[in-house]
């Protein structure tokens, strides 16, 4: 269990370093372009880019760029936003903040949905009412978050109008403003965990001890509630932390549309711009959520499985 | 869940049996109507993409109207605006049928240089094992912990928005989950009789691995690669839609909702039919597959 955990943040140590490279190379060296001209523009003179170049220290050899940039990163040293004018950690911490609240109601709703379904699928393989969840959540998991947004725009807001059209949160937090981009995330991910879960579901199903459980007797209440469900949650679990990585895609698109202050939207806004800083400030930020989370998703599926934690 | 063919079979069977055993597998798929109606959607945009030059009333590009409801009379030249037009005039119902041809050229496209690099890399670390493995399945290992859309944002950031940057990065964003794929079932296969006997024969590594292993592989790979269609298309109608995708004017399905989603509210028109016409075509795949795995289960 101890040379698991060890071994599993090692790697994830391993895979922070190489995806720092990587973004280095891409963005901060003349691999794919001259940074100078990224940041200023296509229309800047040969004089003016020197010039950053210099000021910026592009001009020192790229392993040392590399290691000090490295070592500001790892101090908190995220360097200046171009687009926000002020330092990178003012403008992203807020940000992440907003879309924790949104990650936290969508999974919040979502959770409870998708293992109550799964399981009601699972519990009996092949029934009209497995049929009807499975081809529904493929039907939901087939229409694309920014599709889903302009329906429950166009239903919601423009002929209901119940709900707001935009959740940019002006005039303070208005938990009305979540609903609708926590309702795209809701119906474009439950799919995926409720068929998950049904799979494991319908594997414990065909198991011994289960029939064993039924056959002396036992009410088919206690064998799902006591028996079944303890085995059969324990995959979804790390599929549900895995989630976590999705959403982080999720909603980029959902608060563009929606005009949500959150990460998301900062992350794409970096990128149009040419933010450099920003952008791999978010970046790392993403892989480094995306990374820890797999990794409890991990040693966690270790723990709660005893067939392998023992052996 | 694997479709291997028995051992016993003649592998050079010829065109004729190949073709008759193909036209088998499309009468079990009529077994499954949840298959059928994933091949009638996904037939229905083929032919639509097919024949676009004589199914558009209007040219796709041209300015025409701004701001038509559905089914308005144009006002100056002879036709009827099925779907309305969008902010400059142009016909909707044209640019959603011109968008399929968009959509149905580059996600297959995309797709098909995925699978060649994932299927290469996935069976040399699955045949070759070692240090190839190894160094592999670290690359895939890393490139899969980004989330997938800050990847491709960080990608195109970099090298540009356009069709064949596209293409680039969803064969460098999927890739490694299809070398996982064929990783494991070569690992699977590689031990089997007909492996070792071309083994003794003295055949060649990736002779053995393209033409033993690999179409051995080919069941679980063909329900991947519809779904992954399907994944494909999702991606390129995100990527329009968040403004990274081909550039304009040509349509494409993502950018018309990126282009008009500002007037979504007043104008709903504008935006939905792309965004159903995308939508059934991925339900399509995702259909397809699940029929196509349904069936391999059953037997």
């Amino acid at each position: 269990m101890v040379t698991l955990v060890v071994k599993r943040i090692g790697f994830m140590i391993f895979t922070m370093i190489v995806v720092s490279l990587i973004l280095f190379l891409l963005l901060e060296t003349k691999l794919t372009g001259d940074p100078a001209t990224r940041v200023l523009g296509q229309f800047s003179s040969a004089e003016q880019r020197e010039l950053w170049r210099e000021q910026h220290g592009y001009n020192q050899p790229v392993a040392l760029r590399y290691v000090k940039w490295l070592g500001n990163f790892a101090t908190g040293e995220l360097g200046e936003s171009i687009r926000f004018k002020g330092p990178v950690a003012d403008v992203m911490f807020p940000r992440l903040w907003n879309t924790a609240i949104l990650g936290f109601v969508t999974f919040a709703i979502m959770i409870p949905i998708s293992l109550t379904l799964g399981v009601l699928s699972g519990m009996k393989e092949g029934s009209m009412l497995d049929r009807t969840i499975s081809v529904f959540g493929i039907i939901t998991t087939s229409v694309p978050e920014f599709a889903s947004a302009v329906m429950f725009s166009a239903l919601f807001v423009f002929s209901l109008k119940w709900l707001p059209g935009t959740s940019s949160m002006s005039g303070g937090f208005e938990f009305k403003q979540l609903i609708l981009p926590a309702m795209v995330l809701i119906v474009y991910d439950f799919g995926y965990v409720a068929r998950m879960t049904r799979a494991s579901m319908a594997e414990v199903m065909t198991s011994q001890y289960i029939r064993t459980a039924v056959l002396k007797g036992l009410p088919y209440r206690s064998v799902i509630v006591k028996h079944a469900l303890r085995n059969a949650l324990i995959a979804p679990f790390t599929v549900i932390m895995l989630q976590i990585n999705w959403l982080l895609s999720g909603v980029i698109v959902v608060e563009f549309f929606f005009a949500y202050k959150g990460f998301g939207a900062l992350i794409l806004e970096a990128s149009l711009n040419n933010d450099i800083a920003l952008l791999e400030a978010c970046a790392m930020v993403a892989v480094c959520v995306a990374v820890t989370t797999q990794t409890i998703a991990d040693i966690g599926y270790t723990f709660l499985n005893p067939r392998i934690r023992f052996s | 869940m694997l479709i291997t063919t028995s051992t016993t079979e003649m592998p050079t069977a010829g065109y004729g049996a190949a073709f008759l055993r193909a036209l088998k597998s499309f009468a079990l798929l009529r077994e499954s109507w949840v298959g059928m109606v994933g091949t009638f959607l996904i037939l229905f945009w083929i032919l639509v993409a097919v024949f676009a030059p004589w199914l558009a009333p209007f040219d796709p590009n041209a300015s025409i109207q701004p701001f038509a409801k559905p089914g308005m009379e144009a006002a100056k030249i002879s036709g009827t605006f099925w779907l309305g037009t969008d902010h400059i005039g142009r016909d909707i119902l044209s640019r959603v049928i011109w968008g399929s041809r968009t959509v149905l050229i580059y996600a297959p496209l995309a797709t098909l240089c995925a699978y060649t690099v994932g299927i290469l890399m996935g069976l040399a670390a699955g045949y070759r094992g070692g240090w190839v493995d190894d160094v592999l399945s670290r690359i895939a290992d890393i490139i899969l912990s980004f989330p997938v859309l800050v990847l491709y944002i960080i990608i195109i950031a970099t090298i540009g928005a356009s069709g064949i940057n596209i293409i680039i990065a969803i064969t460098f964003a999927s890739s490694p989950g299809i070398m996982r794929i064929v990783r494991g079932l070569t690992l699977d296969l590689r031990n089997r009789d007909y492996v070792a006997a071309a083994q003794t024969r003295g055949e060649s590594d990736w002779r053995v691995m393209i033409v033993e292993i690999l179409p051995n592989a080919r069941g679980p790979l063909i329900v991947d690669a519809c779904l992954r269609l399907g994944y494909v298309i999702i991606t390129i109608g995100v990527l329009g839609f968040l403004g990274l995708g081909l550039p304009p004017p040509d349509p494409d399905w993502g950018g018309m909702v990126n282009e008009t989603r500002q007037m979504a509210m007043a104008f709903p028109h504008m935006t939905i039919f792309p965004c159903i016409a995308i939508s059934s075509l991925i339900l399509g795949f995702n259909l397809l597959a699940d029929g196509l795995r349904e069936i391999s289960l059953r037997d």
